[in-house]
């Protein structure tokens, strides 16, 4: 089974509900950062780190020997990636998608695959959780090509069983869709405020065309108003988790602990929280059917 | 004219809070909101639509069944696994599609038709704080760089016709695509962030992002007081940097208070936190030489 944590609105407690879970989780596990461009579960697992590998997506490569300044390269791409102007062909890398079509469609063979630095991709372990994250190489633009190569590894990395819990990035863009569609479950923490609620509403069409079970985790639970209960209520989104607000739990974050450590009471409403996504988890659909 | 962005690296720090008290603080300027996938700053001033504009972005590939042969070039060459079999016949996953025209291109049949991608809306309005350039990219739609470099043209053109000497931005989190579109032109970007591992991490990131884009960089340190330690070490990198820190505001709830009164902090009866917010926009005035 794969979790993916979501949000609309960032900092709402992704990296803290992922990292919980991870820890009281009761069985193999992988905790996957998927926020490529601000990682930030390792702060919190502090895993060891057994291997990395620099990850690239293919862009045009052009011999200007074979080339004879056709343009149907310039025509096929749709992202400005790729230009002819009379006798001079020029490429923008950072520019490109990766699609291939310059590639295909050039009649001289003159267009290879090159390479652009996308980021890193590093793997380890901490304690009993498994730890898999991408980053993204700072100037970069374009987060899911890491994405999908780390989704990659995961898959590898699954072969064998177990679960995985994805700490998404936030938004409900092209990044955090990317992010989330390969999971069975989708857990939307929010915070109950009105910019927590407008994002989570945002993240709620985002993602229920993807038809995956959803549920919402309510972080610092007492803060601003009820608007986010009486959402859920209204779609019939399950509430699986309420965090408390208390200055205690913010202090405990801010020195990178992991906030089901603190108390038995806030351990116990992470191992209901799993409880929970088992039990919304399609047992037709989950990889965990295989082995259960 | 001078452009100011307001960002964060990490989510949740109070980007938009703090806009908003800035755009009450500053005088003649046009707002803009920059984080296109999950808008905030509207919730905070309540504008009044005065125009509003569709968004197109792109294409989107969709076969026609009709003409379909079923031979599945389409789906051998998509590099996005966004062609399968659906038991039907081949179609595209709309989620999954980059817009690339791979497939378009090459399908024998010419059975793919390629229409453009309405991706959201955008629209200028009226606050009680001046002209507001704002939008909504649609949910899971993508494309949000250049929907941002569409408003903040519009900005411009609207701080000039105007005869406003600011334009005053609110950021997407992370260090993206919407990030980067948001960065170019801009005099200053003022990073605020939290002294939490996260915080610090992010920080230290969309920093160097701002270097290698080589925009001018300043810090507002939010909820200082969460982790005295932890706020010493960010105070010590923007040293090392040469960032100034512009402020350090304690941790209140009088922010979201606010939020939940639809108004802005320092709308509010005056407080420390207002008071040190104050000090921050006079400091940031000067950094960009306003009015002079």
């Amino acid at each position: 089974m794969i979790v993916s944590v979501a949000s609309g609105k960032g900092g709402t407690g992704k990296t803290t509900v992922a990292a919980s879970l991870a820890t009281i989780w009761d069985g193999p596990v992988l905790g996957v950062d998927l926020d490529v461009e601000e990682p930030n579960l390792h702060l919190f697992l502090q895993p060891a780190i057994a291997g990395s590998e620099t990850a690239y997506m293919t862009v045009p490569a052009v011999d200007e020997a074979k080339c004879t300044y056709c343009g149907a390269c310039a025509d096929i791409c749709q992202f400005a990636a790729i230009n002819v102007m009379g006798q001079v062909i020029l490429t923008f890398p950072e520019m490109c998608h990766g699609c291939g079509g310059c590639i295909a469609v050039c009649p001289e063979k003159a267009i290879s695959p090159g390479q652009r630095e996308l980021g890193e991709i590093s793997w380890g372990q901490a304690g009993k959780v498994g730890f898999l994250a991408g980053r993204l190489r700072v100037g970069e633009a374009m987060s899911p090509p890491l994405m999908r190569l780390v989704k990659v590894r995961l898959d590898q990395m699954l072969a064998n069983g177990g679960d995985a819990i994805i700490d998404a990035p936030p938004g409900v863009s092209c990044p955090a869709v990317n992010a989330v569609m390969d999971s069975d479950v989708i857990l939307l923490v929010t915070e109950p405020t009105p910019f927590g609620v407008y994002d989570f509403q945002l993240a709620w069409e985002a993602f229920t065309p993807l038809g995956k079970p959803m549920g919402a985790v309510i972080n610092r639970a007492g803060l601003g108003n009820d608007a986010i209960y009486r959402f859920c209520q209204e779609k019939g989104l399950p509430i699986l988790a309420e965090i408390p607000y208390d200055r205690a739990i913010a202090e405990a974050y801010s020195r990178g602990r992991i906030i089901a450590d603190l108390s038995a009471g806030l351990r116990e409403t992470f191992v209901s929280l799993r409880d929970q996504i088992r039990g919304l988890a399609q047992p037709g659909r989950s990889r965990e059917a295989a082995h259960a | 004219m001078r452009e100011i962005i307001i960002i964060s690296g990490k989510g949740g720090t109070g980007k938009t809070s703090l806009t908003g008290a800035f755009a009450h603080l500053a005088a003649n300027k046009v707002i803009c909101d920059l984080d296109v996938d999950a808008p905030d700053l509207h919730l905070l001033l309540q504008p009044t639509k005065e125009r509003s504009e569709e968004f197109y972005s792109g294409h989107e590939a969709q076969i026609d069944g009709e003409l379909c042969d079923g031979c599945g070039l389409c789906a051998t060459m998509c590099q996005y696994g966004a062609i399968r079999e659906n038991g039907a016949g081949f179609a595209v996953d709309p989620v999954r599609c980059e817009g690339c025209k791979v497939c378009v291109a090459f399908c024998p049949m010419a059975a793919i038709r390629f229409p453009e991608r309405h991706c959201g809306q955008w629209y200028v309005s009226s606050t009680r704080f001046g002209p507001l350039v704002h939008a909504q990219l649609f949910p899971g739609a993508e494309n949000s760089g250049r929907l941002v470099m569409v408003l903040k043209q519009q900005a411009r053109e609207l701080a000039k016709a105007r005869g406003a000497g600011l334009v005053l931005c609110d950021g997407a989190p992370g260090i993206g695509c919407p990030v980067i579109s948001s960065l170019s032109g801009a005099h200053l970007a003022v990073a605020v962030t939290e002294p939490t591992p996260s915080g610090r991490h992010d920080l230290e990131r969309v920093a160097g992002l701002c270097r290698y884009f080589q925009t001018a960089f300043a810090v507002i340190i939010n909820k200082f007081d969460l982790n005295p330690d932890e706020t010493a070490r960010i105070e010590v990198f923007c040293h090392d940097e040469s960032y100034p820190v512009l402020a350090r505001l304690p941790h209140d709830p009088l922010v979201t208070e606010a939020m939940v009164q639809g108004l802005v902090v320092t709308e509010l009866p005056e407080s420390d936190f207002s008071r040190e917010l104050g000090q921050a926009w006079s400091r940031i005035e000067g950094l960009v030489r306003l009015g002079r």
